[in-house]
């Protein structure tokens, strides 16, 4: 069994980011263990652009945002295993894994980052009533057809979600000449980005049918139509408002679930909300010196949010490695109302500063968003609106987290007055 | 010309070729569907019931108690996985009557290892169960088994010992020319046999009608199920049915082999014999009659959900006869597969009846390879085998660990894979959470390079199933 000091599972955007954030704090024994073909994971396959505004200040598409982090591992001789697959990871960090060169293998890792990625919401987890033709894809999968495959998967097009790979692919497909419908919204708003509504829907006069779902799947061999309806407030669809819509193809956008297995296989706990790891400040899980960042630990909806997020993780796993333990400080616990579903990190023990991410459950507009220690308000911040499809951050100052005196603070959204 | 035809490659039809694929004959399959397992083999409870529920006398009790007794040694010869995980039929205190006539009915049928346990033992058992629930007849010999992998491997299984297997063709006109049965396909193809086996599920009488028997028929009864993640595999051990009523065995509750959580069926007749639609008051009466029987099933964590057709016959029981030649096989709904390999026996008894008189072939294979082989292998016989094809060491189905080699065995072993279903009931590529997301573009592009096809040419399950249509503009 070999020894590596951190290794990190997925060389998509995180693990990259990760990987050259701790060589760069000075760790050098490190090896990136990535499944695919070559690095850079899903973003391979995203090729529109509007990735890097935040980091590069440039508009780049997935493979050039992939490819300049690739760079980077490649300059810095970072060790990479493409192929390879993880089966296991243990609680005390060994990890089991296998490719066609090495056969399979086992890790003794001092230090593991997690970073997955995740999945789409599968058609079965949906219920969706009706036959099973050939047709029905999630919005990711006709995306590695067209995009990586060079094939199309559908002429006529229904989307049921308006998460961002499907108006992607709204508009992707269009560009290739199908005919999208429409895309079909369960809830009365978009999960996706604006940008992405205006962009990929709306310039198209795609039209977006929010509150509506499909609630049958019609063909025999391949996918011949879909009965839509419209929801009522309780989300069950009203029996009156029953359409008909001739397509040959149903794309699904209804949710991305981060890939947790190896996690949870782990003994790692995990988040109900996030559907990934509980972490603290330096994205650490709770096993010590295991680490997890990118949309394996929650789903961002912008990369640059998954750079800068595994940047973190990658410095604390070198720090980890290379200073020994934590002095264990007491963890300040971060709490929701609800109507802010979540927070990443859901736990503190750090004094220094710490960028909080959220996401809320609702759309809400003029709004404020109150963080208290007990019932001593430290931060309330106006917001126009707030949306479930784009992430918030607050930072609290090392001065706020000194002062907490009631062991946890509470994250709210409150009304303007 | 073929000794022996058998129309229909369900679990019936497929363990009635591999009982024959012993004697030195020629043999053949005829399958309408461009795969085998395609009716309701593929679509069922996956159960092999103790078989305590047939009315005592009928073909239904003799065939499943003996079939039952069968099953473990014949799945072991296939490679099949089996799992005797007992079953309970659970009931409230006012159903305690019916449990004691189940248990009766289960000691007249000769059915071994029953008991009626209380409510203390139950719950020691299984503690998810509805807590409501008062009592349950307790049968050891319950089990479950993977109703497709055991008619493909049945099927490979008699083509490794030289049967011949013919997909897409669906009979339309069967007559008899002097001693021979001229057997005709919609696509114009024809087979002679001197014996002709109609196995043929929901259109067994069709095809009983075809050779001028049509005093009976056959009707689909709708079954629909919803299929849980694995982590849920564990929630209940055994298999959970209710009292039955005269619809059939109710909604159970029931690991499967493979480690999933399987709840169903409904049951409504139809008309249509292939219409296997879910229905959204299907998946409404799944969640309310299984949560009669256990407590906080997980409904969130349902990956698929699917429909089988049962072929009920008009008498009630199973319908088995032999007539010129001819053996019909009707009705063959629950207990179906538990009945199969004994119905295979009685076959190859009434054969001999009617006159087949073949000796035995002397290189007879037995047994199969086991498609889930390389999954159980130790980590050193795993290196071994990635030493030799690095195929093994590539990991396709990331859910259920398919490596491309296993997906390219089942492209090239009998019977094989020829699109992405074919390959998902062989190797189980495709069937885990994420439900081939990830893993059904480069399934394609297997079955592609291996089929020597373009891309666009491969399909889900053949026909007009296809998944890609052309190329894209800057790739014309």
């Amino acid at each position: 069994m070999s020894k590596v000091d951190l290794v990190i599972i997925g060389g998509g955007p995180a693990g990259m980011s990760a990987a050259v954030a701790a060589y760069d704090a000075g760790l050098r024994n490190i090896l990136i263990l990535e499944r695919d073909t070559s690095l850079g994971g899903i973003l391979r396959q995203c090729i529109h652009n509007g990735f890097g505004l935040h980091r590069f200040k440039e508009e780049l598409t997935g493979p050039e945002y992939a490819y300049r982090y690739e760079l980077q591992v490649r300059e810095r001789n970072i060790p990479f295993k493409l192929n390879t697959m993880v089966l296991n990871v243990s609680p005390d960090k060994v990890i089991t894994a296998m490719n066609s060169e090495d056969g399979m293998f086992t890790i003794e890792a001092g230090a593991i980052i997690l970073a997955m990625g995740c999945r789409e919401r599968p058609k079965g987890a949906l219920n969706i009533a009706g036959s099973r033709p050939a047709g029905i894809f999630t919005a990711g999968t006709a995306q590695k057809f067209v995009n990586m495959d060079g094939y199309m998967p559908g002429k006529k097009v229904v989307i049921l979600g308006s998460g961002d790979i499907g108006l992607i692919m709204a508009r992707r497909m269009t560009l290739e000449g199908a005919k999208v419908e429409a895309v079909c919204e369960l809830m009365p708003y978009s999960g996706g980005l604006a940008r992405n509504i205006e962009q990929c829907l709306n310039d198209f006069n795609i039209p977006l049918m929010l509150s509506h779902t499909v609630v049958e799947i019609h063909g025999k061999e391949r996918v011949t139509g879909v009965t839509i309806a419209k929801v009522d407030e309780r989300r069950k669809p009203i029996p009156e408002t029953k359409q008909y819509i001739e397509c040959d193809t149903l794309l699904l956008s209804c949710g991305l679930i981060p890939e947790n297995e190896l996690t949870r296989g782990a003994g790692i706990s995990i988040d109900r909300v996030t559907n990934g790891a509980f972490v603290d400040q330096n994205r650490q899980t709770d096993i010590e010196g295991v680490f997890a960042c990118g949309n394996v630990l929650h789903v961002h909806d912008l990369v640059d949010y998954v750079s800068e997020e595994s940047e973190i993780a990658g410095k604390a796993a070198a720090a980890y490695i290379m200073n020994g333990k934590h002095e264990k400080a007491v963890a300040i616990e971060l709490k929701t109302d609800g109507k802010i579903r979540y927070t990443v990190p859901q736990r503190i023990t750090s004094e220094e500063n710490v960028t909080v991410y959220f996401r809320v459950a609702d759309v809400y507009r003029d709004v404020r968003i109150v963080v208290k220690d007990g019932e001593n308000v430290i931060i309330n911040k106006k917001k126009q609106k707030v949306a479930p499809g784009e992430m918030e951050t607050v930072t609290l100052t090392s001065a706020m987290i000194n002062g907490i005196t009631s062991g946890s603070l509470s994250f709210g959204i409150e009304g303007i007055n | 010309m073929y000794d022996i035809v058998i129309i229909g490659a369900g679990v019936v039809g497929g363990m009635i070729a591999r009982t024959l694929a012993k004697y030195d004959i020629n043999l053949c399959i005829l399958e309408k569907e461009n795969d085998v397992a395609m009716g309701a083999t593929k679509a069922n409870s996956a159960i092999v019931h103790a078989g305590f529920d047939a009315k005592e006398g009928s073909l239904k009790a003799k065939f499943n108690v003996r079939g039952s007794e069968m099953m473990e040694q014949v799945a072991a010869e296939l490679g099949v996985k089996y799992k005797r995980n007992e079953s309970l039929v659970v009931a409230f205190e006012n159903e305690r009557a019916e449990i004691e006539a189940i248990y009766e009915r289960g000691l007249r049928n000769g059915v071994k290892g029953l008991s009626i346990i209380e409510k203390d033992e139950l719950f020691a058992l299984e503690p998810n169960l509805n807590p409501d629930l008062s009592c349950a007849l307790l049968a050891k010999t319950g089990a479950i088994v993977c109703p497709y992998e055991l008619c493909i491997a049945a099927v490979g299984n008699a083509m490794d010992n030289g049967a011949d297997l013919k997909l897409d063709f669906e009979v339309v006109n069967i007559e008899k020319n002097g001693e021979v049965y001229v057997i005709t396909a919609a696509d114009g193809r024809t087979v002679e046999a001197k014996y002709v086996i109609n196995s043929a599920g929901v259109y067994s009488d069709k095809i009983a009608a075809m050779t001028g028997d049509a005093d009976f028929n056959v009707h689909p009864r709708r079954g629909e199920y919803m299929l849980l993640d694995k982590e849920c595999g564990k929630f209940t051990q055994r298999t959970i049915f209710h009292t039955p009523t005269k619809m059939g065995k109710g909604i159970l509750v029931s690991p499967t082999v493979d480690g999933n959580l399987l709840l169903g069926p409904t049951a409504v007749d139809m008309e249509d014999k292939d219409d296997t639609s879910t229905t959204s008051e299907g998946f409404n009466t799944i969640i309310d009659r299984s949560t009669d029987n256990a407590n906080g099933i997980p409904f969130n964590k349902v990956i698929t959900s699917f429909c089988g057709l049962r072929a009920v016959g008009s008498t009630g029981d199973f319908i088995i006869k032999s007539r010129n030649n001819v053996i019909t096989l009707a009705g063959i709904e629950s207990p179906g597969l538990s009945s199969a390999p004994a119905i295979a026996e009685y076959v190859e008894e009434l054969l001999k009846e009617a006159g087949m008189n073949a000796s035995l072939k002397t290189d007879f294979i037995p047994t199969r390879k086991p498609a889930h082989a390389f999954r159980e292998m130790s980590l050193a016989e795993k290196n071994e085998i990635i030493k030799k094809d690095n195929r093994y060491g590539r990991i396709v189905c990331r859910c259920e660990g398919v490596t491309e080699g296993e997906i390219v065995e089942a492209i090239h072993q009998n019977p094989p894979a020829s699109d992405v279903d074919g390959v998902k009931r062989r190797t189980r590529g495709g069937m885990g959470r994420c439900q081939g997301g990830f893993c059904s573009p480069i399934v394609v592009e297997i079955l592609a390079r291996e089929l020597e096809r373009h891309i666009d040419d491969i399909t889900k399950f053949g026909k007009g199933s296809v998944l890609n249509y052309n190329k894209t503009k800057g790739d014309m």
